[in-house]
Order: C-alpha cells, then sequence, then structure tokens
C-alpha cells in the first residue's frame, strides 16, 4: 500500500520572537509608529475639520512652542506628568501593577491642602511647608502601602485593589471640598490662604513653576541612580522577574513589596503636594486631572526607565498641549485631545510588537 | 418609598449590570479589560448618533426604527472597541492594562467629543442632546404595571432594556457553566497552554468572548442615555460607572447570575444618600464611596479566604503567546 503523505498547509504569515533587536533599530520602529500616528491623527482632525493638514500640524507646534507663556504651561504639565510617572515606575519595575496613583495623588495633594487650610496663620511658613511635606508624602505612601500589605500577604489581586482606591481617594475629597467651601456650601475651595500666601512653595526666578520642573528632574536623576545602580532597586528587579528567585536567592519578597510601594505611593503624594502648593494652591476632585492614568502609558512607553520618560512624558505633554489648540483654534469640543492621545498611544502599544517580534512570509515552495 | 427606593436602585444597577456581565465573559477568556468604561461611553454615544441621525432625517419617527438605529448603532460602535482591543492584546500581544487604560481615554474622549460636536449641530448651548422622543420608546413599559401597586412599580414598570440585561446575565451564567464552549472560555482563562493542547484555538475564544463582552458592556450606556437619563446625553454624565461595573465584577465573584443582585445593591449605595434625613451634601460625597469600599472588603476577605471558587481567573491579564512556554 502506498503511503499517503499529508500535506501540510504552511500559513502565509509566521510570528517569531526575536532573539536581539539593536537598540537604533528599535527606536527607528518607534518612531516610525509615533509619525504614522501623527499622520493619522492629522488624517482624523482634517475630517473633522476640512483645514488644510499643514495648518493643523502648525497649530499643534505653535499650542506649544508659539509663546514662551505656552511653552512654560507645557513644561509644567511635562513636568507634573512625569512625577506621576517616576511614582508608580518602582512597583511596575516589581511588575505590580499600581493603577492607584491617580488615588495617591489626590490624596498627597488633600494632606497638603489640609495643612494650608488648617495650620496657615498659626505656624511660621518654613515649619508649614516642612509639615506639608511631610503630610503628602506619608498620605500618599499610605495610600499606596494598604494594598501593598494586603498583595504581600494574601495575594490580593493589586490592579483591583488599587484601582477602586481612586475612587475612594476622589470621593474624600469631594467631601473635604465641601466641607471647607469657600463660600460656604459652593462645593469650591477656591484659591487657599489668598492673601498670606501661607504654604505656597517659593517662586524662583520669577518663573512660576520652574521650582517644580527642578524638583522633578532632580527626583528622576535620583530614581534613575537608585533603581539601576543600588541594591534595592536591583532587588525590585529581581522580584519583577520572579519572585520564587528571589525568595531563592534569600530575598523578603513581602520586605521589598512593602517598601517599593511606600516609595512609589510617597512619589505620587510629592506630586499632589507640588500640584497643591506649587501650581493651583486650591484642591478638587480634577486636581490629579486623569494623570494618574496616562502616567501608566508614559512609564510603560519608556520600559519603566526614568530618562527615557522625559521624552515620553514630552512627547504626551506636547501632544496634549497641541491638540487642546487645535480645539480652540478651529472651534472643537476639547475632548479631542483625548482622541489624539488615544490614537498615539495605539500606535506606539502597535510597535512594541514589531520590535518584540518578527514577521516571516512563507517562502516559495520549490518545484 | 420604600417601591420608589427600589426601583430607582434597579434604573441605576442596569448600566451596572450590563458593563460587568460584558466585563465577566471578557474576564473569563483571560482579558482584563480596563476599556470597559471608554466602551460604555462609545455604547451610548453610538446610540445618541444613530438616533440623532434618525431624528435629524425622518419626517415622522417609526416606533421599530427608532429603537433598532440607536440599537444597532451602539452594538457597532462597541463591537469595533472590542475589536481593537483584541487586535492589540491578542494579536499583538500588548499589554493589557496600558491597552485598556488608553481604550478608556480614546472612548470617553470619543463620547465627550461627539456629544459636544452634535449639541453644537443641533444649536444647543449647553452641551447635551436632547433625544425625548427616541427615548419614550426606549422607555415604553408594560401599561398595566401602574395599576399593581408596588410589585408592579418595582417589577414590571422597567423598560425592555432593563430586562434585556437580567436575560443576558442569566443567559451568560448558563453558557458559561452548562455548556461544553462555556467550559473552554473558562480554560482559556486559568490556564490558555493548557487549553491550546488540548485543541482550544485560544485567540478565537479571546476575540469572541471580549468581543460580545464589549457589545453587551455598550449596551449600559445606551440604557443610561436613553432610558435612564430619558434620552439627554451631557458630557461626562455617565461619570464613574464604568469603573463601577468593574468592581461589581470582583463583588459577583465571576458569576453573571450573581451581579444581578449586586447590581441592584450597588445602584442602591449609589443613591442611598438621596433618601437619608438630614444629610448634607458633603455627608453624601462620603456615601458615594461606599460601593467601592464594600469591593475592597470584599476583596480582601476573599483573598483571605482563599476560596477557590472567589478567585479571579488565574492568567487574568496576561498575554498568551505559544512559543512562551
Amino acid at each position: 500500500m502506498a503511503k499517503v503523505e499529508h500535506k501540510v498547509k504552511e500559513p502565509l504569515i509566521h510570528i517569531v520572537k526575536r532573539s536581539r533587536i539593536t537598540i537604533w533599530k528599535a527606536w527607528l520602529i518607534r518612531i516610525a509608529a509615533v509619525a504614522l500616528a501623527l499622520v493619522v491623527s492629522g488624517i482624523v482632525a482634517y475630517l473633522v475639520t476640512s483645514e488644510n493638514p499643514l495648518r493643523i500640524y502648525a497649530v499643534i507646534i505653535d499650542g506649544t512652542f508659539g509663546t514662551s507663556r505656552r511653552f512654560w504651561g507645557m513644561l509644567q504639565n511635562l513636568a507634573m506628568l512625569l512625577c506621576v510617572s517616576l511614582g508608580v515606575t518602582p512597583a511596575f519595575r516589581m511588575r505590580f501593577w499600581n493603577i492607584g496613583a491617580e488615588g495617591q495623588v489626590l490624596i498627597g495633594g488633600l494632606a497638603c491642602a489640609a495643612c494650608m487650610i488648617l495650620f496657615g496663620d498659626k505656624l511660621p511658613n518654613a515649619v508649614l511647608i516642612l509639615v506639608m511635606i511631610i503630610a503628602s508624602l506619608a498620605a500618599g505612601a499610605i495610600w499606596a502601602f494598604i494594598p501593598a500589605f494586603f498583595r504581600a500577604n494574601w495575594n490580593t489581586n493589586e490592579t483591583l485593589f488599587t484601582l477602586m482606591m481612586n475612587y475612594i481617594a476622589i470621593q474624600l475629597v469631594s467631601f473635604f471640598t465641601y466641607k471647607w467651601s469657600v463660600p460656604k456650601g459652593s462645593g469650591q475651595i477656591g484659591v487657599i490662604n489668598r492673601t498670606t500666601h501661607a504654604g505656597w512653595l517659593p517662586v524662583i526666578a520669577g518663573k512660576n513653576h520652574l521650582l517644580n520642573i527642578i524638583i522633578v528632574l532632580v527626583l528622576t536623576l535620583v530614581l534613575y541612580v537608585y533603581l539601576w545602580y543600588s541594591r534595592q532597586g536591583y532587588e525590585i528587579a529581581v522580584v519583577g522577574e520572579s519572585e520564587n528567585t528571589a525568595r531563592y536567592i534569600g530575598l523578603s519578597v513581602k520586605k521589598v513589596i512593602l517598601r517599593t510601594m511606600l516609595i512609589s505611593g510617597a512619589v505620587c503624594g510629592l506630586t499632589g503636594l507640588l500640584l497643591v502648593a506649587g501650581t493651583d494652591h486650591t484642591i478638587s476632585r480634577e486636581t490629579a486631572a486623569g494623570r494618574g492614568f496616562t502616567a501608566i502609558m508614559v512609564a510603560w512607553l519608556a520600559k519603566f526607565n526614568p530618562l527615557v520618560m522625559l521624552l515620553t512624558s514630552f512627547l504626551i505633554a506636547f501632544l496634549e498641549k497641541g491638540s487642546t489648540e487645535i480645539s480652540t483654534t478651529f472651534g472643537l469640543n476639547e475632548s479631542f485631545s483625548d482622541i489624539i492621545t488615544g490614537i498615539i498611544i495605539f500606535f506606539i502599544i502597535g510597535s512594541e510588537f514589531f520590535i518584540q517580534y518578527q514577521l516571516k512570509f512563507r517562502e516559495k515552495e520549490e518545484k | 418609598m420604600w417601591a420608589a427606593f427600589i426601583r430607582r436602585a434597579i434604573m441605576q444597577g442596569i448600566p451596572l449590570l450590563y458593563g460587568s456581565t460584558g466585563e465577566i465573559l471578557t474576564e473569563k477568556s483571560g482579558n482584563l479589560n480596563l476599556g470597559i468604561p471608554g466602551i460604555m461611553y462609545v455604547g451610548g454615544i453610538g446610540g445618541v448618533i444613530g438616533a440623532f441621525l434618525y431624528e435629524q432625517h425622518a419626517s415622522t419617527l417609526n416606533p421599530l426604527l427608532a429603537v433598532l438605529i440607536p440599537l444597532l448603532c451602539s452594538m457597532l460602535g462597541s463591537l469595533l472597541m472590542g475589536l481593537l482591543y483584541c487586535f492589540l492584546t491578542v494579536t499583538m500581544r500588548a499589554n493589557q492594562n496600558v491597552t485598556g487604560l488608553a481604550m478608556t481615554t480614546f472612548g470617553v474622549g470619543v463620547g465627550n467629543f461627539y456629544g459636544g460636536s452634535l449639541a453644537k449641530l443641533a444649536g444647543s448651548d449647553v452641551p447635551s442632546i436632547n433625544l425625548t422622543a427616541t427615548s419614550s420608546y426606549f422607555r415604553a413599559s408594560l401599561p398595566f404595571a401602574e395599576k399593581l401597586g408596588w410589585f408592579g412599580e418595582i417589577f414590571l414598570s422597567h423598560s425592555f432594556l432593563a430586562y434585556l440585561a437580567i436575560i443576558m446575565a442569566l443567559v451568560s451564567s448558563f453558557f458559561l457553566v452548562k455548556t461544553h464552549s462555556g467550559l473552554r472560555l473558562r480554560a482559556v482563562g486559568e490556564s490558555p497552554a493548557t487549553a491550546d493542547a488540548a485543541g482550544v484555538n485560544v485567540a478565537r475564544y479571546k476575540y469572541f468572548a471580549t468581543c460580545i463582552g464589549s457589545v453587551i458592556a455598550g449596551l449600559g450606556g445606551l440604557y443610561y442615555v436613553m432610558d435612564y437619563a430619558n434620552g439627554v446625553w451631557s458630557n461626562d454624565g455617565f461619570g464613574d460607572r464604568g469603573w463601577l461595573a468593574i468592581a461589581l465584577v470582583i463583588f459577583a465573584v465571576w458569576k453573571p447570575n450573581y451581579s444581578i443582585l449586586g447590581s441592584i445593591l450597588f445602584g442602591g449605595l449609589y443613591i442611598v444618600h438621596n433618601y437619608i434625613p438630614n444629610l448634607d451634601v458633603s455627608g453624601q460625597e462620603l456615601f458615594k464611596m461606599l460601593p467601592y469600599v464594600v469591593t475592597i472588603l470584599f476583596l480582601i476577605v476573599t483573598s483571605i479566604g482563599k476560596k477557590r471558587e472567589a478567585q479571579p481567573p488565574a492568567s487574568l491579564g496576561l498575554p498568551y503567546f505559544r512559543e512562551d512556554r
């Protein structure tokens, strides 16, 4: 009997994991993705406004670089976004999905505002600012510690836990904005210590946000060194890679998780302080403005490298500013910027695939 | 008053029920879709766009079309979102949390953008659109409900979308527990490698579960606009209900039939501040955190108890790539 040969049909495209990719090639792919995303956003903006696409891009650039005021505004947004991103990074390097940054920022801001309101006329300014710093860092750290504690001891799902903590923080802020509202019952706190400026972070060199920006830059370097060159940073990476390996080499996984989340939350709390005492001088539900969520994307796009985050947070801050400018110039709804941000992130997320994997097409069969 | 409270609680709960049923199906396939809030916005605005265009173009409204067009538009919108999520996370193997959060940003943006733009088209000063005519068809309920006292008020006074939500939850429950495909779907969520070895097409199950889940969740957005809000779309009006739906998934321990009662409880907790005498505005804000507090407590209790049925699917949030094993 003749052997029947089964012909296996080979699929047209194979997906193969790349063994390694040169850094410049990886960045080339990412830049191509951003460029493609900008083209698509341009097309979307064109479809909505029917304006000359080149003019749309001009408006985006003008939105950031048009005036020095706009540029400083963008730098301030960048700094705040970067600060939250730095906050989530230690947790993420440990593969601890802290998506509660929004709440940690808010609760830090709330602690800061509380100090400004309650002790504004009782303490000398230097002492007051010190108290504010301690309170905000502690508040953020506690907010992150709670889910970490349950995760470390009972393996409670941290993604869902931290997510829920956000809304508790938001409602707490709502509660206190009504409690402390000026005038009573308006639901808004208004500028805190408007006349005395008690607890306001100092303005250096006449630039409103310069201090914030410097603090965040220093923090970026500190965290980079901490994560890349310190023993604790190494421990974080080991726990992130495999908890079993960490146990095997004698690390206390529990201790690393708790310590890292305290740091993560404290940095988020610091962002709250910078937003309340250094920028807005008030607090509301909108103080964090979704940065807690955007920061996750910023950190992820940078592969959790604080130095690369300078670049990715610039990209997002620049695009947000630019698309806000599009909406005001062409009379669109301000939510347009969310759509553009979404599109860009989709493209960058997609590009990671081509960095990690390779497509191999079916080779022509030989006759 | 009790009957009125329970009725309002059910109305608050229905969008959450749709969202959580959709999310349970999705999570059972191992996809943690944090884009659900965005998808529900898209589902809502999809219906609004459909209804708006139909109301503008038709001289007289045909009741059947007035319901069918928004329904289909809503389903199409959320289906596209589901496909996008699957394409990025299953085909492109992207990180689920990042993709989901980006989808929420995008979806809420789409909702508010079109909401605002349509309001401008309709010549309204405030960013809201009024579709009372279409809404009246959606809200049609049984005519004899009013005559049956409290029983009618609680159980019979709702619109068809509310009953559909409950049917969907029951059907999903049945599907997950009693059918062969449901078993395979759960296997994919628990251990995709094992399911793959057993000959289950993992990618196909993930795609179907996530897309169908998205469409169901999107209907929650539609119910909210057409029913709960009487056909008035206002920007950000849907609020944080999408996240509440995700919370409900935990509370219902990944069982759609449990989430029927859970949704009514959450709905009740969401509005209970309106029924407490002498409560000032700040106190109301404290009450609004109740559903989240309850969820966290529940999450803690179930994880300490380590009851196997109460745990999330084992591979939740993890991508699957056959060659990575």
